[in-house]
């Protein structure tokens, strides 16, 4: 882009133009005709991928702003600071488009507010409710640093500083509940959750697998970043971030076949149905880039490192889609596939999410810590310097 | 007392007259085309429904421990003392979590309206509180479907199963499902074979959920404790080496 004159017509543009015309149109129909008209939704199928993928996926996918937090602020590993606030704004932007996503789904979206009035704390839902409204706040606190200096408001910068500490360890209690509970939402459908994925453990499972994905998504991000914003990929912060996701993804792949091993599950992988070639998707999603991931060439090639971290990113969905779609058709008696609508609304968000976090990062400083200094590579776990860059 | 419903699926004949009289109580529309439908529905809250040369009727099982209740986010479902299980629908957001976690499969939505409710069965509550037996139970006219206190309904079911033994199968569907619900069954086949669910525990399922739940407080508290303490070690360490001027 120039600055000058009309906007370059790129191929990225010209879809996004025709996803937010099909989600404009979805949501004019989605007003107009209620849930009925525009979704493949029944009694016997009541939530589908505005569920599925908007919320559960997308609630995971954000997991990268609370993890990083994390390690940067309270394991206090300084190093990763660089890529702190990318990770930041894409949970924060991840937040608020799942929000949005819910008030698609959500029969009566103006009364989202009701479960902060109304309790029922024997609800799993109503607790991810409260999680997902103060963590959104806690986030947009994380992020204010970001406007606060664009602006040059020194004083509110000062307050926020005062209460970082618990404010962000507030920030990864509430993750560690709401990522958790989106699984256990699920743990009171027992006789409709195919085996494979029912368990007891779902809460750990999500949990875990959000981590995994939160990482994934931080090492995606900051390679299209690279990439749109022509900075060096931030290789060594990468590929360090990789080893410790290859090691977590292992423990996860690991304790979900002990699982299915205690439960007496395995023997349902020899049955020729849907789940079990769906599970196994699932798996080799995970498990490809799992092998990929341990090796050092891997993880030093910005390419193959990327490519591992979009594998991660599918199984992970094919994970949440198969707990909440796939997995529960059979024990339905129904079969589920999503209306276009339904697919508009959630391109069309998906889409949203990019060109905001690109029109934000290009107008707040989100990158800037990066330009201080290159950081010395003897830092970094992995010894030797690092050869092939781009 | 708690109030129950008992279905005696040997005695129905299939008259339609509960989906009728239900209808009409709710004033939903009736006819021909509705009372085809053997689906339950937003416009249809209890429905008879054809096995072979048997009936088997559907309608909200009012649980001890109603799932739905336990899942609602803002509390709109909840068990009355009565036995009914009742909907506010001024308190529902539309979730339809309740509709997900159903084990009965039970509550409807009102997918084409703009300001959607879930409907189901509420037992004739108005009905019952001012000592009337609920519409179906009036309007059956065999007496496969009565109704009355839930002790009374299952000492009647277990006398029918002594008396004619050859008659039926020798269970009361809906004493121990799901903890025990408040609509009974008797059946002369296994339950599974009137289209009812065979696979559902002894236990009220809101337990599995409330496991995971009993445990946000923990987290809490033993994760403030450990984060901070993690925070206050490590930052320590720099202090501590910034004072020894090991780190700028």
């Amino acid at each position: 882009m120039n600055g000058r004159g009309l906007p370059k017509v790129t191929i990225w543009r010209a879809i996004f133009v025709l996803l937010m015309a099909a989600g404009a149109y979805a949501t004019y129909l989605r007003v107009r005709y209620g849930l009925g008209g525009v979704t493949n939704l029944s009694d016997q199928f009541p939530w589908g991928i505005w569920i599925g993928f908007d919320i559960l996926c997308g609630v995971g996918l954000a997991a990268g702003g609370f993890t990083l937090v994390a390690v940067v602020h309270i394991f206090n590993v300084e190093r990763y600071k660089p890529i702190l606030r990318p990770a930041i704004l894409t949970a924060f932007l991840g937040y608020v488009l799942v929000v949005l996503a819910l008030m698609f789904d959500l029969g009566r979206p103006d009364r989202i507010w009701h479960p902060l009035v109304m309790w029922n704390p024997h609800s799993v839902m109503f607790e991810v409710a409260w999680c997902v409204t103060l963590y959104t706040t806690v986030l947009a606190l994380e992020f204010a640093p970001a406007v606060f200096e664009r602006l040059g408001w020194k004083k509110p910068l000062g307050w926020l500083k005062l209460v970082s500490v618990p404010l962000m360890i507030v920030g990864v209690i509430l993750s560690t509940l709401h990522q958790s509970s989106l699984g256990s939402l699920y743990l009171i459908v027992p006789h409709k959750l195919y085996a494979l994925w029912y368990t007891p453990v779902l809460p750990v499972f999500f949990y875990l697998s959000a981590i995994c994905v939160g990482l994934a998504m931080t090492i995606f991000e900051s390679w299209h970043s690279s990439r749109a914003f022509g900075r060096a990929l931030e290789l060594p912060l990468a590929a360090g971030l990789a080893r410790v996701l290859a090691v977590l993804l292992m423990t996860f792949l690991f304790v979900r076949f002990l699982d299915l091993e205690q439960r007496g599950a395995l023997p349902l992988l020899r049955e020729n149905r849907t789940e079990t070639w769906l599970f196994a998707l699932e798996i080799l999603l995970l498990a490809i880039p799992t092998v990929l991931l341990f090796q050092r060439r891997v993880r030093w090639n910005p390419s193959r490192l990327y490519g591992c971290a979009v594998l991660v990113i599918f199984g992970f969905i094919a994970n949440r889609l198969n707990v909440s779609v796939t997995g529960m058709e059979a024990g339905s008696g129904t079969h589920y596939i999503p209306k276009w609508t339904e697919v508009a609304v959630t391109l069309s968000i998906i889409a949203l999410g990019f060109a905001v976090f690109r029109v934000v990062a290009q107008y707040f400083p989100i990158f800037e810590e990066h330009r201080a200094e290159p950081v010395a590579c003897e830092a970094f776990d992995d010894r030797e310097a690092p050869v092939e860059v781009g | 007392m708690p109030r129950a419903i008992l279905y005696d699926s040997t005695m129905c004949i299939g008259c339609k007259a509960c989906e009728g009289a239900c209808a009409e109580r709710w004033h939903l529309p009736y006819d021909d085309k509705v009372a085809a439908e053997s689906r339950l529905s937003a416009h249809k809250l209890t429905t008879i429904q054809v096995f072979g040369e048997r009936y088997s009727r559907r309608l909200c099982m009012h649980c001890a421990e109603p799932t739905c209740a336990s899942v609602c986010p803002v509390g709109a479902l909840h068990k009355t003392s009565l036995g009914p299980v009742v909907y506010d629908a001024d308190k529902c957001m539309g979730c339809r979590y309740c509709m997900t976690a159903c084990p009965f499969q039970v509550p409807a939505y009102e997918w084409h309206s703009r300001l959607p409710k879930v409907r189901k069965c509420d037992m004739c509550y108005d009905r019952q509180r001012s000592g009337k037996p609920t519409a179906c139970a009036d309007a059956c006219p065999t007496g496969a479907t009565t109704c009355g206190e839930r002790d009374a309904l299952v000492a009647e079911a277990r006398r029918r199963l002594a008396e004619k033994p050859g008659n039926y199968c020798q269970r009361i569907y809906g004493l121990q499902e799901v903890g025990g619900t408040s609509v009974l069954y008797l059946s002369a086949v296994p339950f599974e074979q009137i289209g009812l669910r065979t696979n559902l525990p002894q236990q009220p399922l809101p337990a599995l959920t409330w496991r995971a739940l009993e445990a946000v407080p923990d987290v809490v508290s033993v994760g403030s404790v450990l984060l901070g303490g993690i925070w206050w070690i490590t930052n320590r360490r720099d202090e501590v080496a910034r004072v020894e001027g090991r780190k700028p």
